[in-house]
């Protein structure tokens, strides 16, 4: 128990010294993970959406391939993405390996397999219900997937947020593609991982607690934004 | 019992749209030729083999207000979404004589049992329909606005349509199929799970809607509102068309049996399993 005290009190110490290279490492993890999100609620909303409207050969095929892509072991992500941007992968010209950008691309190819595959069932679902009267209206699947998604909106958050905890919570992957390089590529869960190889448990725990708070503060916010906007619109 | 004559549509001044606006993009059969007459010829549905729609031929002529009943299970509904292309039938045709190349299914709407809003406000809900009809953003507010007008739903406007109660929604729902102007408006059980009051109410767009062009097409359970509504009546029986016949013909004394028995209350399955029917089933 006492490890945990510790753990609490280098927490505080790092937050309350406002510690320059905690900022620094908080910031780009959020940076990373808010950009890997975006780009994957950007790929993997219409994604889903149109997995749950369109009927076309090999779709049940797509959706169980979709739906085991949530399990993606980050570390195979890491070193797929590894291959592809270092020097002598196909995109190795661009020169992103151990960027911020090569761990953007690593979590948006994690994330987006949870936030499609989670929208498909809600969209699929709110289908169900609005079919006809979309079909009566006039509206093919290619027109009822901005007002499906629109409508899903309140429910659609919680599959972002799972995806924003996917990506806030890997390591693998990142550590791949981004060396954990010390003021370039060095986010939470990699200083937490270099902090307990050296046996500073403390201090890699207060950094874990840090990364929680963060989650919660960016869940409580979602939470608190979707419950006012849901209030508004029933 | 005396029928209702049809109500002016509406107490409030008339509403001035854009001219040319009801011509160029919307249905009614003042403006643009009538799709009518439709007809089914031998319309057949089955579901996982099982028949539920039995061949059934017959055909709508224009300004009528077709009442349908029946027994639950009859077909009512699925009748209905045949005719609007909801569902595709097994057997037989939907034909629209009137629409000469044109696309039938922008010349109708239909009204559901459970109205289906979408998370938006009322006059955003009567906007969207308008959109998917192609009808431009500036030219929309005319006819929500009397859409909404017509229906005593102005006041609602910007409130969510979730929010309304379910008379209301129904009601945001005819105001929906109303901007639409249709030449043929489908109702399945509008006023199902509504009390007198807005049954009544209801009703009254349903008359004016009628008396503004659109032809009414309508599905209930309520022999009192058929009795008040129709021109012309179906009666529908497990899957097959017993009768049609106009109003006053059908309820001074329908010539099917089984209308007979629906007519004076009597539960027809139990009829059928006594072995009292003496039609062919």
């Amino acid at each position: 128990m006492s490890d945990f005290g510790v753990a609490f009190g280098s927490a505080l110490n790092l937050i309350i010294n406002l510690d320059s290279n905690l900022s620094e490492i908080v910031l780009l993890s959020l940076q990373v993970s808010l950009a890997a999100v975006a780009l994957a609620t950007a790929i993997g909303l219409p994604l889903g959406a149109a997995l749950a409207l369109y009927r076309f050969p090999g779709r049940a095929s797509l959706v169980v391939l979709i739906n085991a892509l949530m399990g993606l072991p980050p570390i195979v992500v890491g070193l797929t993405v590894y291959l592809i941007l270092s020097r002598a992968g196909p995109l190795g010209s661009f020169g992103l390996l151990f960027t911020p950008t090569a761990m953007i691309i690593a979590q948006t190819i994690l994330v987006t397999p949870i936030i499609a595959a989670l929208t498909r069932q809600v969209i699929a679902d709110l289908w169900t219900e609005y079919r006809e009267q979309l079909k009566s209206l006039g509206t093919g699947p290619g027109r009822a997937v901005p007002a499906l998604l629109w409508d899903a909106r309140f429910i659609l958050v919680t599959a972002v947020l799972a995806g924003f905890g996917r990506a806030s919570a890997e390591v693998g992957a990142v550590m791949i593609v981004g060396g954990n390089i010390d003021h370039v590529t060095r986010v939470m869960t990699t200083a937490i991982a270099l902090e307990s190889s050296k046996g500073n448990l403390a201090l890699a725990l207060g950094l874990g607690f840090i990364l929680i708070t963060l989650s919660l503060v960016v869940n409580a916010t979602a939470y608190i934004l979707r419950d006012a906007a849901e209030r508004r619109h029933a | 019992m005396p029928r209702k004559q049809n109500p002016q549509p509406t107490e409030q001044a008339p509403f001035v749209l854009e001219p040319g606006i009801e011509s160029r993009l919307l249905g009614n059969s003042k403006t643009s030729p009538s799709i009518l007459p439709l007809e089914l010829r031998g319309l057949s549905w089955k579901a996982d083999g099982l028949p539920l729609i039995k061949d059934i031929s017959c055909t709508f002529e224009a300004e009528r207000r077709t009442i349908i009943i029946g027994p639950n299970g009859a077909g009512k509904s699925l009748l209905l979404r045949l005719c609007h292309g909801l569902i595709e039938p097994y057997a037989g045709k939907v034909v629209w004589h009137g629409a000469n190349g044109r696309n039938p299914s922008r010349y109708q709407a239909m009204v559901f049992q459970r109205p289906v809003m979408l998370r938006r406000s009322a006059e955003a809900n009567v906007a969207y329909a308008l959109k998917m009809r192609g009808v431009q953003r500036h030219e929309r507010r005319h006819l929500v606005e009397e859409a909404l007008a017509r229906t005593g739903l102005a006041h609602l406007a910007g409130q969510s349509a979730r929010v309304l109660s379910f008379g209301e929604q129904q009601k945001l729902a005819l105001a929906r199929a109303w901007a639409l102007r249709p030449q043929v408006l489908f109702l399945d059980e509008p006023t199902a799970s509504l009390d007198p009051a807005a049954t009544h109410a209801i009703e009254e767009i349903i008359n004016a809607m009628h008396s503004a062009g659109t032809r009414i097409v309508m599905v209930t359970h309520d022999l009192g509102q058929a009795r008040r509504l129709a021109d012309e009546v179906m009666f529908m029986y497990r899957g097959r068309l017993r009768e049609k016949a106009p109003a006053e013909t059908f309820f001074a004394g329908p010539k099917n049996d089984l209308a007979q028995a629906f007519l004076r209350g009597e539960l027809l399955w139990w009829r059928r399993r006594s072995g009292e029917c003496r039609v062919d089933l």
